[in-house]
């Protein structure tokens, strides 16, 4: 009864701080603010395949593409389409589809989760780390679908113009229901069977668990937020093109994940506040450099050189990242267990 | 399609084919003997064909130029596993994974950063860029060049594996680490054959794309090496003579569709994808290969 | 013999070339406790994969209550009642003691994926029902006072325990021990025995073990089958399997110092 009193309260506490950001903050802050938000969803959603089920994945920038674009469709009203689409007429169906917000982005979500479901079956019904390989490949091959099929997606020009719903409220309040979706899971038989395929594929099976209904079942859930998450993004933007969706995304979230601890919520959280923080405040790393009363020249990239020699760094030295696979409630709660003698 | 232009396609296919074999059986081949997805194979290949044209820029002699870039490919394939993989091998899968994608995308970045990400021309040799014609068919010295020495080298390839004695390490290495070491075999130095082999492999298929396409940027081993791991899976993962199987069976495919179908062609890239999904679906084993995932008790 | 719980048939396990399992039958009737004992490498362990699921038999047949259960899902296997202990501890490292029983209960645990995302009644009614069962499981192996430690804390003959509790915890009708004794000292092992048989009668069990302590075998089981490379040599009574003389010189003599 206490934790549920406990929980009604940070919610509600955390639910005026988003108010209190939207109404109060500079755009400037509160564009980091929605980057962050979008990353936090993105990142938490991510931690349930990779690290509380252990199945490594690199979806995240195909399924936010998926769901980035969907919403778009949904938002930009027929007569922009029109205007917009420059190679090929757009088709029937995108001129039909019209949505407010809210079921724009979910329907972004449900097309993530729906190839997500597709994607399961020729990669968990086999042992092997194949989903790491066929999400990566996913992530090309739905730029080639982008770029091939100008009358769904206007090519290689992308969306523009797409309504900018997406405020710190929307963004803020999804994020917050993001982490406690995922804790609710966490805390849950499902969670618990996610951890014991990670632990020990042989002994979950052992125990009746159908190992590749739970692995579906996370890797929908990540697909569904990443897709919700897209749509955000896409609204937050207002334009989106296929070269956008790289593997770099996935790569900003793997290394927030990691950071964070694989299989820990709270930890995604704060990472996802350094991480994005530390890539605003490495910028310069790319902009030319005076060193010795030499000019280094513009380099593109030098940050995400320092951001993989970080991962790899990381994962030799120091594999936990910041809370390990728990949330910090728990860590606490045990170190107050610990000193009042349970 | 008429004869000569289906004899054409066909030496072209045979030609990109080989280009998949010889990065495939890197993969399969660290597959093999670690379970590991190399992501960083593919830009083994980017390293190889990049090391040839800075040698090549350095005045010198292309065969020279390649010599170097082989070797420059075996140390930073040999690195790669000593640095970032062996620390690793009691720790959970997923962190060597994720390890691995963390160097695929450092070599990446750090050559788009020192080099940058505009393709360079790459200039082969004249004896290279000649084009052939008999009987009305016309093609680039290359292909037919790059399917022939890719043969020669496959037969050494076998051949080491086969009848030396570091071969059939490699290959018990495959089966099980702990009886390999029972053996009194170091099973650190055969892994790091392992690498040195697929890495010269791969550098060997960089510098062949780099001639044939004539132009090579910093992210050009990604797609290729994807492709070559789906050719690995679709000769089944773990065989060597499955892997050449599988890029060649790609090679002929990308090849020969998009010559009969030129609609497809926009999706060319996206087949590979298409087979990989077919062979997990249908035959996860591949055609060649054994069950490697089967659990253990 | 009363009603057969479980039915080997001439069962062949073939792998590449080699024969781990030789036309091997055997039956075991409800409410026994059946050993399977042999030299190292006889391929009793073949056995227990073939049974739970791992491994689909080259030839021969499985049945369970009379139907054929050869090669079906292992976890299918679980939820018609046969449940295993593994030979080298497998516990979820991860998770406290309580938490891998619960996994036990599963599929006894039954809430949606939506009601326990939106936290309805029946997720918290079945959290604390199947917790109180978890609890109820542990003390019956005297190990409720780790409930909350990490599992992989706790010392190797507790682990053992945490594991037969966990096998225990998915409701088996014949729960399937993979050397449970291994690693322990006498005076665990007595209790092991003991508890065993307790766990026996309270939640009525069929138990078929793989075993090497002779003693704790002669102690525990109603029959044995004694096997030698992937064949079946004996069949009888644990007493009247140490004087065979095909067993004995299987073992070597190990028998007669035990």
């Amino acid at each position: 009864m206490k934790g549920t009193v406990f929980k009604t309260i940070a919610i509600l506490s955390t639910l005026l701080f988003i108010y209190l950001c939207d109404r109060f903050l500079d755009s400037y802050t509160l564009s980091i603010m929605n980057n962050i938000g979008i990353f936090a969803i993105l990142a938490l959603s991510y931690n349930l395949i990779n690290g509380v089920t252990g199945q490594f994945s690199l979806e995240p920038n195909g399924f936010v593409a998926i769901g980035a674009y969907v919403t778009a469709l949904f938002l930009i009203p027929a007569d922009i389409k029109s205007d917009m689409f420059a190679l090929v007429d757009p088709a029937e169906t995108v001129l039909a589809m019209h949505a407010p917000f809210l079921p724009a982005i979910v329907a972004g979500g449900i097309a993530s989760m729906f190839i997500a479901l597709l994607l399961s079956f020729p990669v968990f019904r086999v042992r092997g780390d194949y989903l790491a390989i066929v999400t990566l490949g996913f992530g090309f091959i739905i730029r080639i679908f982008a770029i091939n099929n100008p009358a769904y997606t206007n090519g290689a020009m992308g969306l523009n113009d797409i309504p900018d719903n997406a405020d710190f409220l929307w963004i803020g309040s999804i994020a917050l229901i993001t982490f406690v979706v995922m804790l609710h899971i966490v805390y849950s038989r499902y969670g618990r069977a996610m951890k014991a395929v990670r632990d020990d594929e042989d002994a979950a099976i052992a125990m009746g668990i159908d190992t590749f209904k739970i692995k579906t079942t996370a890797f929908a859930t990540s697909a569904f937020f990443e897709g919700l998450g897209g749509g955000l993004l896409a609204s937050f933007l207002t334009t989106i093109s296929p070269d956008q969706f790289t593997f770099m995304l996935t790569f900003q979230l793997l290394i927030i994940i990691v950071l964070g601890g694989l299989g820990s919520m709270s930890g995604t959280l704060l990472s996802t506040v350094l991480v994005m923080g530390s890539m605003e405040w490495l910028r310069f790393l790319d902009d030319d450099m005076v060193i010795f009363a030499m000019h280094t020249g513009a380099h593109p990239g030098m940050r995400m050189v320092v951001f993989s020699i970080l991962l790899i760094v990381m994962m030799l030295f120091a594999r936990r990242g910041l809370f390990g696979d728990r949330e910090i409630m728990d860590i606490i709660g045990e170190k107050l267990g610990k000193r009042s003698g349970r | 399609m008429d004869l000569s232009t289906f004899l054409q396609q066909l030496v072209n296919g045979a030609s990109l084919g080989s280009m998949y074999a010889l990065i495939a059986i890197g993969y399969t081949m660290v597959y093999g003997v670690l379970r590991l997805i190399n992501f960083a194979h593919g830009d083994i290949m980017m390293v190889g064909a990049f090391l040839t044209y800075f040698a090549v820029s350095f005045k010198f002699p292309f065969e020279a130029a390649v010599a170097l870039a082989i070797f420059g490919s075996i140390v930073v394939g040999i690195l790669t596993d000593k640095i970032a993989y062996k620390p690793l091998r009691n720790a959970p899968k997923i962190s060597l994974l994720i390890t691995a994608i963390g160097i695929s995308f450092f070599l990446e970045n750090l050559f788009n950063v020192l080099f940058g990400g505009v393709p360079r021309a790459f200039s082969a040799p004249e004896y290279l860029s000649k084009v052939m014609h008999f009987n009305g068919i016309y093609m680039p010295v290359t292909v037919v060049i790059i399917p022939i020495m890719t043969v020669i080298i496959l037969a050494s390839l076998l051949w080491i594996l086969y009848r030396t004695k570091y071969g059939m390490a490699i290959r018990a290495l495959a089966f099980d680490i702990p009886t390999v070491k029972l053996m009194g075999i170091n099973a650190d130095s055969i892994i790091s054959i392992v690498f040195a082999l697929g890495s010269a492999l791969a550098a060997i298929g960089g510098i062949f794309y780099a001639v044939s396409y004539p132009s090579i940027d910093p992210l050009m081993g990604i797609i290729v090496g994807l492709k070559a791991f789906a050719a690995a899976v679709l000769g089944g993962i773990g065989s060597v003579t499955g892997a050449v199987l599988g890029g060649f069976i790609l090679g002929f495919t990308e090849i020969f569709v998009v010559a009969l179908f030129p609609e497809l062609g926009g999706y060319k890239d996206a087949f590979a994808f298409f087979f990989l999904i077919l062979v997990l679906l249908f035959r996860p084993t591949g055609i060649m290969g054994e069950d490697l995932e089967r659990s253990r008790f | 013999m009363r009603e057969r719980l479980l039915e080997i048939e001439s069962v062949t396990m073939k792998f590449g070339g080699v024969t781990a399992i030789d036309a091997l039958s055997f039956a075991i009737a409800r409410g026994e406790i059946y050993g399977l004992i042999g030299p190292n490498g006889a391929g009793k362990t073949t056995i227990f994969n073939i049974i739970t699921g791992n491994y689909r038999p080259t030839s021969g047949r499985v049945l369970f209550r009379g139907e054929d259960i050869s090669g079906i899902k292992a976890s299918e296997a679980v939820h018609r009642g046969i449940a295993r202990t593994f030979q080298n501890i497998r516990l979820f490292k991860s998770m406290s003691v309580l938490e891998n029983i619960l996994i036990g209960l599963h599929e006894q645990t039954k809430y949606s994926y939506i009601e326990a995302i939106l936290r309805l009644p029946r997720y918290f009614s079945y959290e604390k029902m199947m917790r109180e069962k978890a609890m109820e499981i542990l003390e019956e192996f005297a190990i409720a006072g780790f409930a909350h430690s990490n599992a992989s804390a706790l010392s190797y003959g507790n682990q053992r325990k945490v594991e037969i509790a966990r096998a225990l915890a998915t409701n088996p009708t014949l729960l399937m021990l993979d050397e449970p004794a291994a690693g322990m000292n006498p005076i665990e092992t007595e209790e092991l025995s003991r508890i065993i048989r307790k766990i026996k009668e309270d939640y009525d069990l069929t138990i078929l073990l793989i075993e090497h302590d002779m003693k704790f075998v002669n102690a525990i089981c109603d029959r044995v089958t004694v096997l030698d490379y992937g064949e079946k040599i004996f069949d009888g009574s644990p007493a009247d399997a140490v004087v065979d003389e095909k067993v004995i010189s299987a073992y070597l003599g190990e028998f007669r110092n035990a």
